[in-house]
């Protein structure tokens, strides 16, 4: 045990010298939920935009309070002509423009159909978007509401070039595939490159002559990245929760439980590479484009999964991150407690099982 | 009858139909300072590191310190020291990171190891050195401190590999006067080394060739019966006979 800690703090050591290893351990996580977290969320939080209610009826004013209350939004009502409002587009101070058209109540009652305009300000597409999506959805949210009591339901339609509507759907399920994205790079690049390092500079002989064990060796070199790991969680938890205002629904600990089996998952996963290769380079790029890349491809964090050509969503199932990804998301997003993942964390486990013996049979190989 | 610390009885490896270490057989005394030579894809290293215990032998015998090399690895590390060809300690470490880290694998306790760092750094002059980087030394310290450390839990036999490869002349012989010191105090040093000047050092020198050892004995013999001025000049004559290609 006493062989087991000096080996474990001599780890550390070498982590902590490395300024670029330092750097991509905690930069990297911090950074990306940032870039992620307000790339989504800054750009439309009280976005300016103006309303044109010609209608002045029970219906519109529902609506625009509704958009009021959301926190994208900041209302300036005004009644403009068509060429006062392309003026105050030029200036740049408002985002959108939202037209109720005269007797729109009546539409809606009597022809059980109504239009609203929806204009945005499209140079800045990304924003003009987003706007649209969420406005579109704040409509539909009114429309589903009135129609709860209905036979036959009213219709609101409106009208926009900009229907599709992914982003209110998935906008904080970035934070598990960040979460997924991190560990994977510090428990696989990492602990491949450090088992690697160790062959190249020549000091693995020098370890495997000693009489600390050859397991041991392998587990001495990836505790550290395991301690690591959790500490990254609990920093990416951490700005979730207060930066990003996105609160774990679910239980706290069996979300870590999760994270450290599929940190074991990884360390596993880095252990085979490393046994498998010789030199650093290989080691990170084979960890780069074998573990990164199917990460985040596959995992359903960047692309949806349902989405893709069934060989590809075969594919996918092989892949730990997207099962990781799914346990975070349900747990963080939904609150589901280990009743709806057993699945999940079985498959996760077995692969972690399998990886593992796979790599410390192919390391004992190696030693004869 | 001198003890025998390493005894090698038709020790062979083989890798599918290369025989890279065949039949090869010899002794050596403790605090012994026994030579292995051999030009480069000889079979040297393989037979290293059967007797290191890092790779099982395909047939033969041999025992290290009393302990077979089949069944008793675990027992052999522990009573021998190695130093690689590559230098092999932490460079990103300070000197006293790598003395308690070696120090901690090998199970010393921390009054031994506080104890061997002082006397290490009083014999090395290496006192005001123990809190700077390891990658920060000239090459000729840190392979002296390497040699230090190989040694640091008192082995019966410490293998050295190559371990003077690329350092001055000068640092060459200092290293070499550590490596006396060890064996004034019963260390079986087993060295391999390309310079002759420093197979003369040794009390006695094999030289392998395709895998066989084709001499053994004292440098003094060999020179007389190869009927050669130095130990260049017998190396020379034994490894121009070589089949193998440089490997």
């Amino acid at each position: 045990m006493k062989q087991f800690i000096a080996f474990v703090r001599k780890e550390f050591f070498h982590v902590l010298r490395d300024r670029r290893t330092l750097l991509i351990l905690f930069g990297m996580p911090i950074a990306q939920i940032l870039i992620f977290g307000f790339a989504l969320t800054n750009e439309v939080k009280d976005s300016e935009i103006l309303v044109v209610d010609y209608a002045k009826d029970d219906a519109s004013q529902q609506i625009i309070t509704e958009i009021a209350a959301s926190r994208y939004f900041n209302i300036r009502n005004a009644a403009l002509t068509h060429k006062e409002m392309l003026s105050t587009f030029q200036k740049g101070k408002i985002k959108a423009v939202i037209v109720f058209p005269a007797s729109f109540n009546r539409y809606l009652l009597h022809n059980n159909q109504a239009q609203i305009q929806v204009i945005t300000d499209a140079t800045d597409i990304n924003t003009a978007n987003m706007i649209t999506n969420y406005l579109t959805a704040i409509i539909k949210d009114y429309q589903a509401k009135i129609n709860e009591n209905l036979l036959v339901p009213y219709q609101i339609i409106p009208e926009t070039r900009m229907l599709y509507n992914p982003q209110l759907k998935g906008a904080h399920g970035f934070v598990p595939g960040v979460m997924a994205l991190v560990l994977m790079l510090v428990s696989v690049m990492m602990t491949a490159i450090s088992i690697v390092r160790e062959k190249e500079m020549g000091t693995m002989e020098i370890l495997l002559v000693s009489p600390f064990k050859p397991v041991l060796v392998i587990f001495a070199k990836a505790f550290p990245y395991l301690i690591l790991s959790l500490i990254n969680v609990t920093a990416i938890l951490f700005l979730s929760v207060f930066a990003l205002d996105l609160p774990v629904k679910g239980s706290l600990l069996l979300l870590f439980l999760e994270s450290t089996l599929f940190i074991i998952t990884c360390l596993a996963l880095g252990i085979f590479i490393s046994i498998k290769t010789d030199s650093q380079q290989i080691a990170m790029l084979i960890s780069l484009m074998g573990m990164l890349l199917p990460t985040m491809m596959f995992s359903g964090f960047l692309f949806p999964i349902e989405n893709m050509p069934v060989p590809l969503q075969v594919i996918s199932n092989i892949i730990p991150s997207k099962w990781f990804y799914i346990i975070v998301k349900s747990i963080m997003i939904k609150g589901l407690g280990i009743g709806s993942l057993w699945k999940e964390t079985l498959i996760l486990a077995g692969m972690t099982l399998f990886l593992l013996t796979v790599s410390l049979k192919s390391f004992k190989i190696r030693l004869q | 009858m001198e003890e025998k610390v390493i005894v090698c009885d038709k020790l062979t490896k083989r890798f599918g139909y290369f025989i890279a270490t065949n039949e090869i057989s010899f002794e050596v005394n403790k605090g012994e300072i026994f030579g292995f030579l051999g030009a480069n894809g000889a079979g040297k290293t393989t037979a290293m590191r059967m007797l290191c215990g890092l790779s099982a032998p395909t047939s033969g015998s041999a025992t290290i310190a009393g302990y077979d090399v089949y069944s008793e690895t675990e027992k052999i590390k522990r009573n021998i020291g190695y130093m690689s060809q590559k230098f092999s300690l932490y460079e990103n470490l300070t000197v006293l990171e790598n003395v308690e880290f070696f120090g901690g694998i090998y199970g010393l306790t921390d009054q031994e190891i506080k104890e061997k760092t002082e006397e290490l750094a009083s014999k090395l002059g290496l006192k005001s050195e123990m809190k700077k980087l390891v990658g920060s030394l000239p090459l000729g310290w840190k392979q002296k401190l390497s040699f230090s450390v190989a040694v640091l839990h008192e082995p019966k036999i410490v293998f050295l590999d190559e371990p003077t490869g690329g350092v001055d002349p000068v640092t060459r012989r200092q290293f070499w006067d550590l490596i006396y010191e060890a064996a004034d105090r019963r260390i079986t040093v087993f060295v391999t080394t390309h310079y002759m000047d420093e197979a003369e050092y040794c009390n006695r020198i094999s030289i392998m060739v395709d895998g066989r050892i084709e001499v053994l004995d004292t440098p003094a013999n060999l020179k007389k019966q190869f009927q050669a001025n130095s130990m260049d000049e017998v190396f020379y004559q034994l490894a121009r006979s070589a089949k193998r290609a440089d490997s």
